[in-house]
């Protein structure tokens, strides 16, 4: 057993339980919330501009929220004993809270603003549709086809509610899950009040990413014109929000640096040797401080447009590759060292094992998949054949 | 063992009385256990130990521990004077065959840790717990409901001790039991009954006969990282400031 | 009421809800185990089920019932406070039907796991360097495991 190891561990650290998976976790629920936060930014801040990708985002936050518990799910010793994180909760753990926090923001939140949102297109739908869409509409409208201009009115007085309590909600959502991990205190790269805060403002940056990214990808394939007014406000908002996130992120390290407690020799070997290449290299220098500056540009200097979109593109990408190395980090270098702070383990990460590479590709490829399926069902754009709008 | 056919059949009779009525769990020296009588610990006597592996070995033999993954493991630290903070530590495969010799010369000092779980008062493992599988029972041992668990990990990650391991075959958490089928039928836990020279001791804190009342009374004892605050119940005596 | 009228759909959400919820709490009833809870946030039958483990290490109690012929031998030497199953190992089947014979043990192996001489053990406790000792002889050729001083038995 002495595989990967550098130093003394204790025995039973050699082996590393939460693999890529757990990775994935934090980093999916991360663009749900973002995306939402996205999306109420023209509902409950009414910022207009970005108007054109709140029903995307809306979908996107629920396509990768059917996602996120599935990684979770899978690295289980026991799947099939998962329900009893329902049907027993442990109050003081923050694992089997987050349950409810999920099923909240499943149920309560996003599906609702959702159904109550799309509800006059799915009157119509069900109406003009045939065959299995038709019952598939039929069954969304549970039954009633009151689109009078009154219903609809309750329908945005009442979605407008919702928006505001899913901003708190999609807060605590990744807020927890920053503090499943933020709470171990046998855990010194973990054990930080800090960590929830990180993670939320880390997942608003990644979220508010992919919901620009997808909409640049959709307007493409729809072979429309993109609405720089919107990307540019988007991009606006990523960088005021990456600013705000790398601050955190460099308030903790030099906390940590400077207060050099007893875990600090350990871990800043760990950051120096393991960690560099994901850490240094891939989180904060090309994750971050490339699209920061790159973002910046825009900001500063009067771009044209095609360099511009060029620029949203590549920051965009680099966003979210330094997110998911940022949650790598977290997951996979907390558990690298040992907790006598004495060694080292290495992380081997399978290829076709249920835990393995392929299982996180195809997991990172699925809420993509039923985005699409989704999007065809609840078309988020306005008709241009009849070149009418939503309600 | 030198024991003649004719004293084996008179003897025979009560060892299997006596037997039988250990495995039915009413031994005279703790009839009808009551879990609220009981508050469950271990002594460690630092100064004692020599290293032989004995508990470790004992410990899978009882419990059926998993080659690779330890309920219970043996550490020799190596401690030069100037090096306080960053001592030597070795385990080959938890100690259980022991540890290769070290010769008179060699610099600084050297000594053997036993670890196992330190059944904390206040447990960070059974805390994380989402589903309640882990938990300290009334007698202050903290147990695994090995039916109930997800396998999730997440006390593995809380425990400051490293004394937690998902079972590669159950795929659920696994952990020192304190030999719990065993002191409930006052028996000693295994690795107690295997060691050669009273390092480890099995203490019961609310029997008030019990000896380790009077040696907490006459030594330092400590407790492993009393800075996370665990309650843990594991005391070890003679413990060496570089232990962690 | 027309506002109660015009939003008639949101009962129905609020109804299926509702429906959910319960259909939840009713499987909830069912299927969490009846003993959970008994002593704390747990499944209270756990408790016996771990307490009804096996055991195989069957105590020294058990061997003296029998063998008190080792014990009065070992009670004497220095061997007085080593449990027969530390060497012998766990030998509860014997316990249970002493037909069942433990096996053999190898002194060569046996005596030099505790006894080797390390600078890491503790200074008083009798170790040696097994080659230079014995010259290569077994270590029963002088003592005899349960009351290994010289002058207490003798060669055997």
């Amino acid at each position: 057993m002495t595989t990967g190891v550098e130093g003394y561990m204790y025995p039973n650290e050699i082996t590393l339980y939460w693999s890529v998976l757990i990775v994935l976790y934090p980093y999916i629920t991360g663009l749900v919330a973002g995306a939402f936060i996205l999306a109420s930014l023209e509902r409950v801040f009414r910022v207009e501009a970005v108007k054109p990708t709140y029903r995307l985002a809306l979908l996107t936050a629920l396509s990768f929220l059917l996602v996120a518990p599935l990684p979770l799910q899978l690295h289980l010793g026991h799947p099939e004993r998962s329900l009893e994180m329902y049907f027993t909760p442990h109050r003081t753990s923050a694992m089997a809270m987050f349950g409810f926090v999920y099923l909240w923001y499943l149920m309560a939140v996003l599906t609702v603003e959702i159904w109550l949102d799309y509800r006059h297109d799915i009157v119509v739908m069900a109406q003009s549709s045939t065959g299995m869409k038709r019952w598939f509409y039929k069954v969304l409208t549970l039954g009633s086809n009151n689109i009078s201009d009154r219903a609809l009115a309750i329908d945005e007085r009442v979605g407008w509610v919702i928006t505001l309590i899913g901003i708190p909600s999609a807060f605590m959502l990744h807020g927890y899950v920053g503090f499943i991990f933020g709470s171990i205190k046998a855990n010194p790269w973990w054990s930080s009040p800090m960590m929830p805060v990180v993670f939320i403002f880390s997942a608003m940056v990644s979220g508010i990413a992919a919901v620009m990214l997808l909409y640049m990808l959709v307007t493409r394939l729809r072979k429309q014109k993109i609405d720089m007014l919107c990307v540019d406000t988007i991009a606006r908002y990523l960088f005021y929000m990456f600013i705000v996130d790398f601050s955190l992120e460099m308030l903790d390290l030099i906390h940590r640096i400077y207060e050099a407690d007893e875990s600090f020799r350990s871990l800043n070997f760990m950051v120096h040797t393991k960690l560099y290449f994901s850490q240094i290299v891939l989180q904060i220098c090309i994750g971050t401080l490339v699209p920061i500056a790159l973002l910046g540009l825009t900001q500063v200097l009067q771009l044209h447009e095609i360099v511009r979109k060029r620029i949203y593109v590549a920051a965009g990408c680099l966003t979210m590759m330094g997110i998911f190395a940022m949650r790598w980090n977290v997951v996979i270098g907390g558990q690298l060292f040992s907790k006598s702070f004495l060694g080292y383990t290495t992380y081997k990460m399978a290829l076709v094992t249920r835990e393995g590479l392929l299982m996180s590709i195809a997991l990172t490829i699925l809420p993509l998949f039923i985005l699409w399926a989704l999007v065809k069902l609840l078309p988020p754009w306005p008709k241009t054949a009849k070149g009418e709008l939503p309600a | 063992m030198n024991i003649s056919r004719r004293q084996m059949l008179i003897l025979l009779p009560a060892a299997a009385v006596a037997w039988e009525s250990i495995l039915a769990g009413t031994p005279e020296s703790s009839p009808n256990y009551k879990m609220t009588e009981h508050w469950w610990s271990m002594l460690i006597d630092i100064p004692k130990c020599i290293g032989c592996g004995n508990c470790v070995r004992a410990c899978q033999a009882e419990n059926d521990v998993p080659d690779g993954f330890f309920r219970t493991w043996v550490e020799r630290y190596h401690v030069t004077d100037w090096n306080l903070e960053n001592p030597e530590v070795i385990s080959p495969d938890g100690g259980k065959e022991g540890f290769p010799s070290v010769t008179e010369d060699a610099d600084g000092k050297y000594f053997f840790v036993p670890k196992l779980c330190n059944h904390c008062a206040d447990s960070p493992c059974t805390q994380v717990c989402p589903v309640g599988a882990t938990f300290i029972g009334p007698d202050g041992v903290v147990l695994v409901d090995q039916t109930y668990c997800l396998g999730c990990a997440y006390c593995v990650q809380a425990c400051p001790y490293g004394c937690r391991y998902i079972h590669p075959q159950k795929k659920v958490a696994d952990k020192c039991t304190l030999c719990y089928h065993r002191i409930t039928k006052g028996l000693t836990t295994a690795c107690c009954e295997a060691c050669p020279t009273g390092a480890r001791q099995l203490a019961d804190l609310k029997n008030p006969k019990d000896p380790i009342h009077a040696f907490l009374k006459t030594h330092d004892v400590q407790i492993l990282k009393p800075q996370m605050a665990t309650g843990a119940k594991v005391f070890y005596n003679g413990l060496d400031g570089s232990v962690r | 009421m027309s506002v109660f009228k015009e939003s008639g759909h949101l009962f129905r959400l609020a109804a299926l809800y509702a429906v959910g919820t319960l259909t939840f709490l009713f499987i909830r009833g069912v299927l969490v185990p009846k003993s959970f809870g008994q002593y704390g946030h747990y499944r209270g039958n756990a408790i016996t089920e771990i307490a009804a483990h096996p055991i195989h290490f069957a105590g020294h109690q058990a061997c003296d019932t029998c063998h008190t012929d080792v014990q009065q031998l070992k009670q004497s030497g220095m061997h007085a406070r080593v449990n027969c199953e530390g060497c012998h190992g766990p030998l509860a089947k014997h316990a249970d039907d002493p037909s069942v014979q433990p096996a053999k043990l190898d002194t060569a192996k046996l005596c030099v796991r505790c006894h080797a001489a390390s600078a890491a053990k503790p200074r008083g406790f009798p170790q040696v360097a097994a080659l230079d000792h014995s010259n290569g002889l077994p270590c029963e050729t002088c003592h005899k495991p349960h009351s290994p001083a010289i002058s207490a038995g003798g060669a055997k």
